[in-house]
């Protein structure tokens, strides 16, 4: 840690949801972008508070349902029409009243999977280490403690001055995090 | 209401507002309970006694299939009419079961059940296990595994493609899918409890292991925000893929000409007896969970009372299903139809028929009273009939129509060997093992989402207090 002390961003905990909501009402009203907050559960209007409103997630779902429709469909096509057609006492080739069911349970599968994988990529996961993870306390936020950080790359960030603000938001602590 | 030792709790009023969880809980306190389970908490001896028994089932398991293997499915009681016989019904049942499972997790997620959330951990690992099972049935059903890729489209030098026009190939494709999902599904839900996991390890072995699974999961708001996107579309996918499933399985009997299984109740009358056969194996589970681990405060007289609903509900459809089976029967005049309908009654197999009217159909009236409802070992008894009632719907499909079809030069009879039976109850010890293995290997109740019932509880916003 003492070879390379640089900063992540200044940490403050707080003891309930309301507080962190409140928190980063005042982060924002401060001027403060780049605030990230860590909650041990989903804390609705949390998210748009810090500024984060949209999410890809649907939109790569659609993708992956689109996809996984598109496939399967046309896969059936070619592999019982054009691939190997089997004339069954003259029915159409295309029959695709037949070809439904792949169709339907192959959306399924491309949304799912796109859904899953999109959202853990657009998190950046898996991802082992996070500078956060340096904070002793940050064990914490996964049981009964709400953090919210002030991240370095804020044009407003100087270390003293934003861990004033963050001590005027009442926090229970205030810690830095090193990165590395 | 008639009046008991426990006035208070037996009122209807006070009834209502039974809690989905106890009160005075914080969110350390059901974090600490609930993983306490995996970390800290010894092996007990009861633990480790059920595990030994249900790993010797799982030997029996592989013996059945070893000399399967070895022998090919003529050890099997199945024979040229009842080419179905065992693997089928029991692959039928227990693909039924893990319907309940995605039906907790998804559908009262999309309905905004506040009281799934303690049972919709282990319901979708009960599916994940029920899928498992089911899917040796038909692997192995078709007497060379090794060749089950045969299934899949894949560019073989034969240069033919399997039959998208049969049932059976969709059967493929719908429990493939179904299967990859609820895994999905599962995993999605565990990730923020890996994380839990994670940072309370106990030791370096824990941590490596919870730290590997948890993908590096830090509860960042961006991350719950992507993370309820994609749970919400993922619970809006599974609801419709669950009652596809259960109908493709349906199309296997009833896009064939059988008699008894020609009809269009089927799609519908098999997913709501899945979903009948799923809540009661949840109820058989949770019943001995929750009293092993004292989960009760989790685990509430209020849930146990709300499956037994769900099980009268889908118990009444499926009791009309079996009407309606009938009513058509004579209605359309088939005379097949007409003399299958009665070899249900008369017939060699009818014994099995009426014992599954009691099972299905009698015996979860008694749900219907409140005093049945809250008698804990009374509802385990009766989830038990529930799914042997259900195996029982299976086999009536699968053996009646099969042994008397049109001609009766072609009518047989049907009778389970050793291997039938050898197989299916080495199914119910892989089944049990690796639920003995998820209480104690993972959360066995989602703990962000009792955090956020917490929440919802101290804010007023949860249904009682």
């Amino acid at each position: 840690m003492e070879h390379r002390p640089h900063s992540y961003g200044v940490i403050a905990e707080f003891g309930t949801p309301e507080e962190i909501l409140a928190a980063a009402k005042k982060a924002r009203e401060a001027g403060y972008k780049h605030v990230t907050a860590y909650t041990p559960f989903p804390i609705e209007g949390l998210a748009e508070e810090i500024g984060f409103k949209w999410t890809a997630v649907p939109l790569i779902t659609l993708i992956g349902g689109l996809g996984g429709g598109i496939t399967g469909f046309a896969m059936q096509y070619w592999m019982m029409a054009i691939s190997y057609p089997l004339n069954i006492g003259g029915r159409p080739l295309n029959s695709w009243p037949a070809f439904i069911p792949v169709t339907f349970e192959l959306t399924i599968l491309g949304a799912s999977t796109f859904a899953v994988i999109g959202m853990l990529a657009l998190n950046k996961l898996p991802q082992p280490h996070h500078p956060v993870f340096n904070v002793d306390r940050f064990s914490q936020a996964s049981t009964d403690k709400f953090f919210l950080c002030i991240r370095e790359k804020d044009p407003k960030f100087n270390l003293a001055e934003t861990a004033k603000f963050l001590q005027t938001l009442n926090p229970s602590h205030v810690d830095e995090v090193k990165d590395e | 209401m008639s009046v008991t030792q426990q006035p208070p709790l037996n009122s209807p009023e006070i009834r209502r507002l039974d809690p989905v969880l106890a009160p005075g809980h914080t969110y350390a306190s059901v974090t600490d309970k609930i993983a306490a389970v995996v970390l800290t908490r010894p092996l007990g001896i009861g633990w480790l006694a059920g595990f030994a028994l249900t790993f010797s089932v799982v030997m029996l398991l592989f013996l059945c299939l070893s000399w399967l293997i070895i022998k090919g499915v003529g050890i099997w009681g199945i024979n040229i009419p009842i080419g179905w016989g065992f693997a089928i019904v029991n692959f039928v049942w227990w693909i039924g079961i893990g319907h309940a499972g995605t039906l907790i997790s998804a559908i009262l997620y999309l309905l905004n059940q506040k009281w799934r959330t303690s049972i919709n951990r282990f319901a979708e690992a009960m599916t994940l296990f029920a899928v498992a099972c089911a899917g040796i049935f038909p692997l192995i059903h078709t007497g060379r595994p090794w060749m089950a890729y045969y299934m899949f489209p894949y560019p073989s030098t034969m240069g033919i493609w399997p039959q998208f026009r049969s049932p059976l190939i969709w059967d493929v494709f719908a429990v493939s899918t179904y299967g990859t999902v609820s895994l999905l599904f599962w995993y999605v839900g565990l990730l923020p409890d890996l994380a839990t996991l994670r940072d309370r390890a106990k030791n370096r072995m824990q941590q490596v292991i919870f730290g590997m699974l948890s993908m590096g999961w830090r509860n960042s708001a961006h991350h719950w925000h992507r993370y309820q996107s994609a749970y919400l579309l993922l619970a809006g996918l599974a609801t419709p893929l669950v009652l596809s499933v259960h109908t493709v399985v349906s199309f296997d009997f009833s896009v064939a000409i059988v008699p008894g299984w020609h009809t269009t109740i089927f799609p519908p009358y098999f997913v709501a007896g899945a979903i009948y056969s799923g809540f009661a194996m949840v109820l058989t589970l949770a019943i001995p969970l929750r009293k092993a681990y004292g989960l009760e405060d989790f685990i509430t007289m209020r849930h146990l009372e709300n499956m037994a609903k769900v099980m009268l509900a889908t118990g009444l459809i499926v009791a009309y299903g079996y009407f309606i089976e009938f009513f058509m029967a004579f209605y359309s005049g088939n005379k097949f139809d007409v003399f299958l309908a009665k070899q249900r009654l008369h017939g060699p197999y009818s014994h099995f028929y009426y014992a599954l009217i009691l099972c299905n159909i009698l015996t979860p009236q008694l749900l219907w009273f409140q005093k049945v409802r809250r008698n804990v070992p009374l509802l385990f008894l009766i989830s038990l009939v529930i799914n042997t009632g259900m195996w029982l719907e299976r086999f009536v499909i699968v053996v009646i129509s099969l042994t008397r079809d049109f001609m009766p030069s072609a009518w047989g009879r049907y009778s389970a060997t050793f291997w039938d039976y050898g197989t299916f109850v080495g199914t119910l010890g892989l089944f049990t093992m690796l639920i003995f293995l998820f209480v104690r290997g993972l959360p066995a109740i989602a703990i962000s989402e009792m955090r956020e019932l917490v929440a919802h509880q101290s804010h007023g916003k949860g249904e009682h207090q």
